[in-house]
Parts: structure tokens; C-alpha cells; sequence
């Protein structure tokens, strides 16, 4: 199974062991973190579930999309639940290839898509002591099911895709 | 003196506090008891009005109705027909509670038949008889403008209960032609009960897991829950009526054992069903 669940940190480097092989000249990994803001709310910790039945199959047939969209060698997701804090690693996803521009791509696509199609839920709990399940209630008014790209939910976590961001962790192992 | 026309009078005004929502919109065979009575009105008469109270008189599913909004004071059922009674004082008002959901063509009928018959003999009602204690369902029956002020004085006199006011003053009685046809619904399991019993269906177990939003408003992650539901959407309409979801069913994606699911799937004994909220993974 590409696609999994872990109650633990997500052990990135036995992951990215995973990933090896001798005709990969690239790795592209991306990290989901949980950050301390979101909508003007401070966050203090998430709480993460998922229906890990359906979720794992969807996860794979979204990681199977990657590899025959994009020539890549191998790519994972692994998914952490349970109560996070900040900081803490939220997702991991990690695509390797022979050249590095379909790693890139395979990673972007499979993070976007978990995001929006994968069984999981997060609950935000406030500073403010306030709680809220995201997309479910402050965002009710629009059905999430049909919204397209981005949701809210992106913001929450570190974006790995910029560069300049400080936290940024987009690693390219042995470029050519 | 000519008889005097009728009109129709829905009531669905009320708090359906039992209900945790509004009962003028559940659905049965997918459409809002609202619709369901003033159809059945409307088969029958030419004038039919939705009772509301003024904060609800720009709710969607009203507002498409022609209506009589409250104009009296008070509480409860007897200020939308004191209301409808000043609105249109020289009408007879055919007043139906929208929650009774095994009221037929049939019942209608043979109420403005019966009235018809006895002309004015009906001096201020003609009401079905219970069929559990025999006494006269007021709301759904034909209400005669010579009602308007004894109702009034009843009201006036701290009375609030159209029932009692027609014990006291008299009403024309009459026997319903099937026992349950005037049984109303006012609990989720009510509900399910008449879901049942109009989809003829024969109840079946399914098991039913709830997730993140969902569970916490349901009190349970999962149970197994015998239902007539024949498909997830009519499931889920039952399940926001039991447990008051707030998430409207095009938030929500269903899955049946363990697989995305259409809505109008047809269910079966054991299925495994989960209903996804928005998804916020990552």
C-alpha cells in the first residue's frame, strides 16, 4: 500500500529508504506541518480522523493516478492521525524518478488530491478555546465536495512549494 | 343564504420542538410535508394558504406559498386559524396540520362531503373524530367564519387549545375512515415509523459509522440502526431528523461498505454506510 495511516511521527527517513532505487536520479518530498494561524485564529494543537478504510483506497488509486500520469519510479503518502501539535508533521509525501521535473509534478498532484478527495478530518482547537472541524463549519456555507483547487485547509499547514518559506524542506536528492 | 366557499389553511407554523428541526420540511417519498399538504389542499380548493408566524415569512419554502401570517397574539395552533378567520372572514377554512402524513385524497373529500351535507348544521367546525380517544382532531378539519369570535373569547379567556374549544362548543364529528389516518408525527422515531410505513418497506439493519463532525453531533461513532430507508439519501434524511446534523446532503459524499456511494443506491440488510463530511486532510 502507498498510501497509509500512522498514529506516531511520521518516520521520513525509513520512508524515503522506501523510495530508493538504483535508476532514480531525483526525490521530491513535501511535509504538511501544522502552523499556528489559520483565518486570524490562533491554533494550538489539531486533531486529525479518518474512515481509513475507504481513505487507504482512495489514497493508493490517487497515488496510482501520479504514476501513470507522470513517468515516475515510486511515490508514498503517509498520514499521521490522532492530536497534533504545532510543528508537528501532518503528511508526508514522497515521489522518486529518473529526472527531477515529474517528481515535482507527481508530489504537487498527490498532495492536491489527498487533500480533496482522501476520507480525513481535522479539528482545530483555538487559543481562543473555540474548536471547530475545518470546512465543516466555519466553511459550511459552501458545499467543499464541489470547490475547486485550494481550500482553506492549505493555509494551516506549512506550504512546502515556496521556496523562500524558511520551513521549506523540498529536498532533491543527487540532481542531474 | 349560499354556503360559503372554502379555503385551505396549512399550518406550519410551529416550533417542532420535538423534532429538533423543522417539521414542515421533512420529506416523505422526497417531498417536504409542507408540499405533500398543500398539494392534497389543492386537489381539492382553489384558495389554499400556508399559516406562518412573521419571522417566517421570508423562509424560501413558505414564501413560495401564498400566506396568512400570524395577526393575533399567542401561542400554538389556534393563532393561525384566528388568523386566517380575520384574513378571509367570510370564508370556511379547511385547516390542515402539515405533520399528518397519512391524511389521503379520501379523507379530504369525505371532510367538505360531510360539511356540504349537514350545511349549517356544522354551526363552527366539522372535525374527524381520533381514533385513539375519540375526540375531534382540530386540525384537520373545516373551521366556519361563525367560529372567528367564540375563538376569540376562548383565547381572550386564557384558553389556547383548538381541541378543547371544540369539546366545549361542539363540533360535527366525524369517523375517519382509516385509524391512522390522522396520526401525526412528532418525533424522529415517529418518523421513521411513517417513512416505513409510506414506503411500504420492509425495515432493515444497517450499520451506520459517523466521522469528525458527524459523529459529535450524532453522540456515536457507530451503530446499527434499523431503518425503511431504501436509499442513503432517505437514510440521511432520516438521520438529520433523529440527530439534528447540521450538513446539508450536498456537503456530503456517502459511502456504502467501504466505497463511494450514489445516493440513490438501493440499500441492503448489512449494508455498511458512512456519510463523509467536507474532507480536510493534509
Amino acid at each position: 500500500m502507498n498510501f497509509r495511516f500512522t498514529i506516531s511521527p511520521i518516520d521520513t527517513e525509513s520512508a524515503r529508504r522506501e523510495l530508493q532505487t538504483l535508476s532514480a536520479g531525483g526525490y521530491v518530498s513535501f511535509e504538511g506541518w501544522v502552523r499556528d494561524l489559520n483565518e486570524g485564529q490562533e491554533v494550538t494543537r489539531l486533531e486529525y480522523e479518518a474512515f481509513q478504510e475507504l481513505a487507504v483506497k482512495e489514497g493508493d488509486r490517487i497515488i496510482g493516478e501520479a504514476m501513470r500520469r507522470f513517468p515516475v519510479k515510486h511515490a508514498l503518502c503517509i498520514h499521521r492521525v490522532g492530536s497534533l501539535g504545532l510543528s508537528d508533521m501532518a503528511v508526508w509525501v514522497g515521489v522518486s524518478s529518473v529526472h527531477r521535473g515529474e517528481a515535482f509534478d507527481a508530489c504537487r498532484f498527490i498532495i492536491d488530491e489527498v487533500k480533496h478527495r482522501v476520507p480525513i478530518w481535522k479539528k482545530e482547537h483555538y487559543r481562543s478555546g473555540d474548536s471547530g472541524w475545518v470546512n465543516c463549519e466555519r466553511c459550511a456555507a459552501a458545499p467543499l465536495h464541489s470547490r475547486a483547487a485550494h481550500s482553506p485547509v492549505e493555509d494551516s499547514l506549512v506550504e512546502q512549494s515556496h521556496a523562500e518559506h524558511p520551513h521549506d524542506r523540498i529536498a532533491l536528492a543527487n540532481p542531474k | 343564504m349560499s354556503k360559503l366557499r372554502v379555503y385551505g389553511l396549512i399550518l406550519a407554523g410551529g416550533l417542532s420542538t420535538r423534532m429538533h428541526r423543522d417539521k414542515a420540511a421533512l420529506k416523505y417519498q422526497g417531498k417536504t410535508q409542507l408540499d405533500r399538504a398543500f398539494e392534497l389542499a389543492s386537489r381539492h380548493l382553489t384558495n389554499v394558504f400556508v399559516s406562518v408566524r412573521a419571522d417566517q415569512t421570508l423562509d424560501p419554502m413558505r414564501a413560495q406559498r401564498p400566506m396568512i401570517v400570524d395577526s393575533v397574539a399567542g401561542d400554538g395552533p389556534i393563532v393561525g386559524i384566528r388568523s386566517a378567520l380575520i384574513a378571509h372572514p367570510q370564508v370556511a377554512w379547511l385547516v390542515l396540520a402539515c405533520d399528518l402524513p397519512f391524511l389521503s385524497d379520501a379523507v379530504i373529500e369525505n371532510l367538505l362531503r360531510e360539511r356540504d351535507s349537514v350545511g349549517f348544521a356544522t354551526r363552527f367546525a366539522a372535525a374527524y373524530k381520533s381514533a385513539h380517544d375519540g375526540l375531534p382532531e382540530p386540525l384537520c378539519a373545516i373551521w366556519e367564519p361563525a367560529a372567528a369570535k367564540p375563538l376569540a373569547d376562548y383565547q381572550a379567556g386564557g384558553g389556547h387549545c383548538p381541541r378543547k374549544f371544540l369539546i366545549r362548543h361542539g363540533a360535527r364529528l366525524l369517523e375517519p375512515q382509516d385509524a391512522r389516518a390522522l396520526d401525526n408525527v412528532n418525533t424522529p422515531e415517529e418518523y421513521s415509523q411513517a417513512l416505513a410505513a409510506l414506503d411500504n418497506a420492509i425495515p432493515m439493519q444497517l450499520k451506520i459509522q459517523y466521522y469528525a463532525l458527524m459523529r459529535e453531533q450524532a453522540g456515536r461513532s457507530e451503530e446499527t440502526l434499523e431503518t425503511a430507508a431504501s436509499t442513503p439519501a432517505g437514510l440521511y434524511e432520516e438521520l438529520v431528523a433523529r440527530y439534528g446534523f447540521t450538513l446539508s446532503r450536498d456537503q456530503l459524499k456517502v459511502a456504502v461498505n467501504s466505497e463511494f456511494s450514489d445516493w440513490s443506491r438501493k440499500l441492503e440488510e448489512g449494508d455498511a454506510v458512512v456519510f463523509i463530511p467536507p474532507v480536510a486532510g493534509g
